[in-house]
């Protein structure tokens, strides 16, 4: 099978890898994953947490000696991006929960990534060092500094090697631009700009400038009474520098062009399914508000993730998705006690795979859920310490939603609704998957054979 | 204080809820609700999405997107409990003459200004920081100070009082919080000269729904706001 261009056919065996984090059962908070991402060669993985910290994995290389143990991911730099703040003016803390992570494409040997909390976007530079500078004339070997008029001769320090360290320094705080909470941030394909987005603005910024940021979309009404919709999520295309898409708790997208005007409140493309009458209900409008939105690698595509399914879109045409994927259908029937206790306002991501042919995202009970668009097959595996022998293929799980309950089936109601897969990424190119389950990252890989 | 009895009385009623309304919801048979519901499951609802609203804006700073999908929620419910030709949809000022009669549409009157009030308060917060900005005209600067839970009383009758806590502006940031202040139903209601509801306080039809003891206290609140609003501040 050829990597990263995968089918979901029955050839396609997943099996555990690895799992980081610790298996304690009472989690500090703290811990908890909020955001995963690969970079552009999947040879970083990094994670953020709600303690404000980012933790990056770094492949292996592969080596001859050990076949089946295809490059695995050791931590290679932790580092506390954001800390918690106060607001003094409004009395408001300021969560260091890492929102987003996004990487850049790597220019030089550094490895750079954007990382943003509430309100304020980080540039980390992540870089290693595995050399010192010996000898200064100044200075001694403890760093002390020497007196001048001791020295009598002058030499050239010399850089000698040192064991290897990866620094992480913050080069750039963009802040001071949102007065809501930043839900997304996305690298523009030019490099040089990303956006920001929060509930009702977004806004655009060049990496160079901190102190100013373009405002691109503002759907604030000037009365707040009139506040029916917020932003939800917002993404760059991948290839068009001059077009994005952002999407809103009604369950709506839309895709603007820059070039159109400063401002792009007028869309340039809306797209909406209208409501299935069969269907409505009191939460509709929650179970239709889109958690995520992602543009296919390809660029033709936009994938949304609503609260029961995940929809792809074509981009040209806006009347009606072209593919729906149920995710966990039998909740519909639980919406009200979901909504009860909330879960019904989880905020689920997807993911493409490197070829677009399969997306995947999360759902309770810590499943998370393959469609393979080709073959419409699906696929459910489960991230849980049971299945976390080396190699261990992960066994499809199945949900029964009535009547008899197989053997290795679970029912509806003995679902653990605390166990939520919000956030996965797939490697750019392989078949390789990283599954955030609260505070234990999981990483599955396809059977090498 | 009666504010905290009501909160009792809705603790309540969020335990036997589940049941009641779980069973109802779980019968495969209704997929739309706008045929079924007893009213009894809408009622529910609508107080547990009420319950919502209330502790969304408990918050410091309420998760804007939590409250508007609470808040749009609401109004459908809302919609779909009273007759629906009474209700104009969106409260961007509705007409004072067609929600007169019915004390349930003067609540939802109530409920728009006070939900179209506090969501206007969340632009405050937005005003407060931007720095040169005198406070004056910016208004009740509202909940966002001291993190403390914000005219909970009020929020409690859905009332037209709203996150207005201070009188005094900027001297009232700084006043150390006394809890007494929130359990205080007497705070003015919104000042934004939004909605006529309260005038029609007195001598309402009972909605069905409501209980004695909420309605009554829904309209001494009326009454009592009444008769202690504030002229508008300056500016406005």
């Amino acid at each position: 099978m050829i990597p990263g261009i995968g089918t979901l056919t029955q050839d396609t065996l997943w099996c555990f890898s690895q799992v980081k984090g610790t298996i304690e059962i009472g989690t500090t908070e703290a811990d908890i994953i909020s955001t995963v991402e690969f970079n552009h060669t999947g040879e970083l993985l990094a994670t953020g947490d709600k303690g404000g910290r980012v933790v990056i994995f770094q492949r292996e290389q592969e080596s001859k000696n050990q076949v089946h143990r295809r490059g695995e991911y050791n931590v290679y730099s932790t580092f506390q991006s954001h800390e918690p703040e106060f607001d003094y003016l409004k009395s408001l803390e300021i969560e260091e929960k890492i929102n987003k992570i996004r990487w850049l494409p790597q220019q030089n040997a550094a490895y750079f990534l954007l990382s943003t909390n509430d309100k304020t976007v980080k540039l980390w530079k992540v870089s290693e060092r595995d050399k010192r500078p010996e000898g200064y004339n100044l200075k001694d070997e403890e760093g002390r500094l020497r007196d001048p008029a001791t020295i009598t001769t002058l030499r050239v320090p010399v850089l000698r090697p040192m064991d290897l360290m990866v620094e992480a320094t913050p080069r750039r705080v963009f802040a001071n631009a949102h007065t809501y909470h930043i839900n997304s941030i996305s690298v523009n394909s030019d490099y040089e700009t990303y956006m920001s987005a929060d509930d009702l603005r977004i806004n655009l910024w060049n990496f160079e400038i901190t102190n100013q940021s373009f405002n691109i979309v503002d759907i604030k009404p000037a009365n707040m009474e009139e506040l029916t919709e917020v932003i939800t999520a917002a993404e760059f295309h991948p290839h068009h520098c001059n077009t994005f898409v952002y999407s809103s708790s009604k369950g709506t997208i839309r895709l603007c062009d820059m070039r159109a005007s400063a401002l792009c409140d007028r869309h340039t493309k809306f797209f909406e399914e209208p409501e299935d009458p069969s269907n409505r209900s009191f939460f509709s409008e929650i179970i239709s508000s889109i958690s995520d939105v992602k543009f296919s690698h390809s660029g033709r595509y936009i994938m949304t993730r609503d609260y029961l399914t995940v929809k792809v879109w074509d981009l040209n045409m806006e009347n009606r998705p072209i593919e729906t994927y149920q995710v966990h259908d039998y909740l519909r029937s639980k919406l009200c006690s979901l909504y009860e206790n909330d879960c019904i306002f989880d905020k689920f991501e997807c993911v493409w795979n490197g070829s677009d042919s399969v997306i995947m995202t999360g759902s309770y009970n810590n499943f998370f859920r393959m469609f393979d668009r080709n073959t419409k097959r699906d696929v459910t595996l489960e991230a849980s310490r049971e299945n976390s022998k080396p190699r261990a293929i992960l066994k499809p799980r199945k949900v029964c939603v009535g009547g008899k309950r197989r053997k290795d089936e679970i029912s509806v109601d003995s679902l653990d609704f605390s166990k939520k897969i919000l956030h996965t990424a797939w490697h750019p190119s392989e078949n390789i998957i990283a599954v955030a389950a609260t505070n234990n990252l999981y990483i599955f890989q396809d059977k090498v054979n | 204080m009666l504010s905290k009895g009501l909160k009792r009385k809705r603790e309540e009623e969020e335990e036997k809820e589940p049941l009641a309304v779980d069973a109802w919801w779980l019968d495969p048979g209704h997929a739309s609700v706008a045929q079924a519901p007893p009213a009894v499951a809408s009622s529910s609802l609508f107080d547990l999405s009420v319950l919502k609203l209330h502790h969304s804006l408990q918050q410091s700073e309420p998760n804007l997107r939590h409250l508007v999908l609470v808040v749009n929620t609401l109004r459908r419910i809302q919609a779909s409990m009273a007759p629906a030709a009474a209700l104009p949809p969106v409260p961007s000022p509705p007409a004072a003459p067609s929600v007169a009669d019915n004390l349930l549409a003067s609540s939802d009157a109530a409920l728009s200004a006070s939900m179209a009030s506090l969501l206007e308060d969340l632009s405050h917060i937005e005003g407060l920081s931007q720095a040169p900005q005198p406070l004056a005209d910016e208004g009740p600067p509202g909940r966002s100070i001291g993190g403390a839970a914000p005219s909970l009383g009020a929020l409690d009758l859905l009332g037209p009082a709203t996150g207005c806590l201070l009188d005094d502006g900027l001297e009232g940031l700084f006043e150390d919080i006394d809890t007494s202040m929130y359990d205080n139903e007497l705070w003015a209601p919104a000042s934004e000269g939004l909605k006529p509801g309260p005038e029609d306080g007195p001598g309402k039809e009972e909605a069905p729904e409501l209980d004695e003891a909420e309605l009554d206290y829904l309209m001494d609140v009326l009454v009592g706001t009444q008769a202690l609003e504030r002229p508008p501040g300056p500016g406005r």
